[in-house]
């Protein structure tokens, strides 16, 4: 098991070195995948901004999906301690979805994913009164790109500062 | 805009039942009917009378131009090239020398006639069997000036029926997003315009976001989705005056919104807690009904035409699926089956069959499937595109499509297309802008 799980990162590290040196300018997204994306939920840093020092503003998803990953849950918990501490802000949380499917599914998914980040901080003692609901499906994409990276940055719930 | 300012003045001859050309449309048309479409004659008085009301030279062949183009485009016809025609329009008009029609391979002629009488437009077309030398139809229409294109619309509309024995689409309007700007901020305006591209206007300024605008199949109303103030709803527009409500009082995001059949009802989702369900209004007393209640996302529910059933998308199997239900939510069935994801159902205006976007292994699909969800026949693949609308005959599908702009994926650009039903005459509607979500009105005369 063990040795198999060796094995095919070997395999993989020598796949990306053979696209590395077989093309060069293909370099930067080749890396830009492998370091950002697991399984298809982006896990980059690219897009990410800050509420506060420590406190990431947006959480991703898979294809689909609106299941907070691992990494979701900390930065949520972390929105949730922040905003214990300022209970005078307000956040609407943003629903997204990539453009990989018919609009009004999408906006349907955007408000879902945005829902499961807003059960989450009401779980860690935030007050529904505090947290708005706002889906914009595929509408408002931050990479207009039509690649695997782009869409997992692109499927996001982000919270952002009503007040 | 214009209502029904059309008025049928007399016809001038009754139309004869047996009808020695036809054209089968249920095929797909490989051998579109070679016709001669005369330009309109116009006395010299009328014509001049006309330049300086409507700045065109010669408004006889501009109507006539409209009726080419739009029998053109239908796939069905092929009309003749006019320097091929011998007999000058005015005496065709009188008698057409049907030898001279048959050299040119003609199988049916259109003639007719433009005059200016009391500031109003009058004209009168006939429709000739070339082969049989026999007149199949005659018309004759008096209105302003101004609606000279419908003119050149309706012409079409009675000849399409006339040859196919099916009601035309031509004098229709389509309402849709028109998109402009770099896709993380995109600009979206409501806009309408004829079916084939002319008198273009947009109806929003593009302040808020736009999607999604439906056709009342019974009036000139449309219901669409807004983000006025941040807080997507369904809204309810007036295009004759302009006015506009939001559509319910609703806790949250409205979505998905379509009229019933007789214009009555609203039907559209309502998001909430994660979960997506179908609703209707009625627009007379404002009386809420919730049709799904189901954990999972409902969306984009569409009415057959008899208003007893409703097609919508669900994914409660766990992924995007057609269902189908009676109008009170009963009685929910499945009908989509094949490989990959299924959405945005939309019922025929003829009853028969259900239109649809499916994604499977990358690309997308138009197609169409019966009402059981037997017989899926999908009409046109792509990397991206969504949301047929159908024309009000249900023979011509309207959606639109996402290209990318260079090889390396990168830049886009949205446009409308249009296909017929039998996979063929597939063609891009031309629109100033970017454009996407189209939706077809009813014919605007009858």
């Amino acid at each position: 098991m063990r040795l198999n799980k060796i094995l095919k990162n070997t395999l993989l590290v020598l796949a990306a070195c053979l696209v590395l040196s077989a093309c060069a300018t293909k370099k930067e997204v080749a890396t830009d995948i492998k370091g950002q994306m697991q399984g298809d939920v982006y896990t980059g840093t690219d897009t990410v901004e800050y509420l506060a020092d420590g406190v990431p503003d947006r959480v991703f998803f898979a294809t689909n999906e609106s299941i907070l990953t691992t990494a979701s849950r900390e930065t949520l918990r972390a929105q949730a301690a922040w905003l214990r501490k300022n209970p005078n802000i307000n956040v609407v949380l943003e629903g997204h979805a990539d453009e990989r499917g018919t609009r009004e599914y999408n906006l349907a998914l955007g408000e879902r994913r945005a829902n499961a980040a807003k059960d989450y901080l009401m779980t860690y003692g935030i007050s529904s009164d505090r947290i708005t609901v706002l889906s914009y499906g595929k509408e408002r994409p931050v990479d207009s790109g039509s690649n695997p990276l782009a869409w997992s940055k692109n499927r996001r719930s982000v919270t952002v500062k009503a007040n | 805009m214009t209502k029904k300012i059309l008025i049928l003045l007399f016809i001038l001859i009754p139309i004869n039942a047996n009808a020695l050309i036809e054209v089968d449309i249920t095929r797909g048309n490989l051998n579109p009917l070679p016709l001669a479409v005369s330009p309109l004659s116009i006395d010299e008085e009328s014509r001049k009378s006309f330049k300086k009301i409507l700045k065109k030279e010669n408004i006889g062949s501009e109507i006539s131009n409209i009726v080419e183009s739009n029998l053109r485009t239908s796939g069905l016809f092929n009309p003749l090239d006019k320097k091929a025609f011998l007999q000058a329009p005015d005496i065709a008009n009188l008698k057409p020398r049907f030898e001279d029609w048959n050299l040119i391979k003609a199988q049916a002629l259109i003639t007719g006639k433009v005059n200016y009488v009391d500031d109003k437009l009058r004209v009168e077309f006939r429709l000739w069997d070339v082969l049989a030398a026999k007149e199949m139809m005659a018309l004759a229409f008096t209105t302003v000036p101004n609606n000279w294109r419908r003119v050149g619309h309706i012409i079409s509309d009675k000849v399409y029926e006339r040859l196919t024995g099916e009601k035309g689409y031509f004098d229709t309007r389509i309402i849709y997003v028109s998109e402009e700007g770099p896709k993380t901020q995109r600009i979206k305006k409501l806009a309408i315009m004829d079916q084939d591209g002319a008198n273009n206007k947009f109806l929003t300024l593009g302040n808020e976001l736009v999607l999604t605008p439906r056709f009342n199949p019974a009036s000139q109303m449309v219901t669409y989705l807004s983000y006025f103030k941040n807080m997507p709803r369904v809204y309810l527009l007036d295009i004759e005056t302009g006015t506009q409500e939001v559509v319910g009082d609703f806790p949250g995001m409205t979505f998905a919104p379509r009229f019933s059949p007789d214009g009555k009802k609203i039907i559209m989702s309502f998001a909430k807690d994660g979960k997506s369900d179908i609703y209707t209004m009625d627009l007379e007393n404002r009386i809420v009904e919730k049709i799904t209640n189901h954990p999972s996302i409902d969306t984009s529910p569409s009415y057959s035409p008899d208003g007893k059933y409703i097609t919508f998308n669900s994914d409660r199997s766990g992924y995007q699926q057609i269902y189908v239900m009676k109008k009170d939510g009963s009685d929910v069935k499945r009908i989509s089956f094949g490989n990959g994801l299924y959405g945005t159902p939309v019922w025929s205006p003829r009853g028969d069959l259900i239109a649809f976007t499916k994604l499977h292994k990358g690309k997308f699909y138009i197609g169409v499937m019966r009402t059981d969800g037997s017989g899926e026949r999908l009409l046109t693949e792509n990397y991206y595109q969504e949301a047929p609308s159908w024309s009000p005959n249900g023979r011509v599908l309207i959606f639109y499509r996402e290209t990318k702009t260079n090889s390396k994926g990168e830049g886009f650009s949205a446009k409308l297309w249009s296909i017929d039903l039998t996979g063929y005459n597939e063609r891009q509607i031309k629109t100033p802008t970017d454009a996407s979500d189209p939706s077809w009105s009813s014919l605007l005369s009858n």
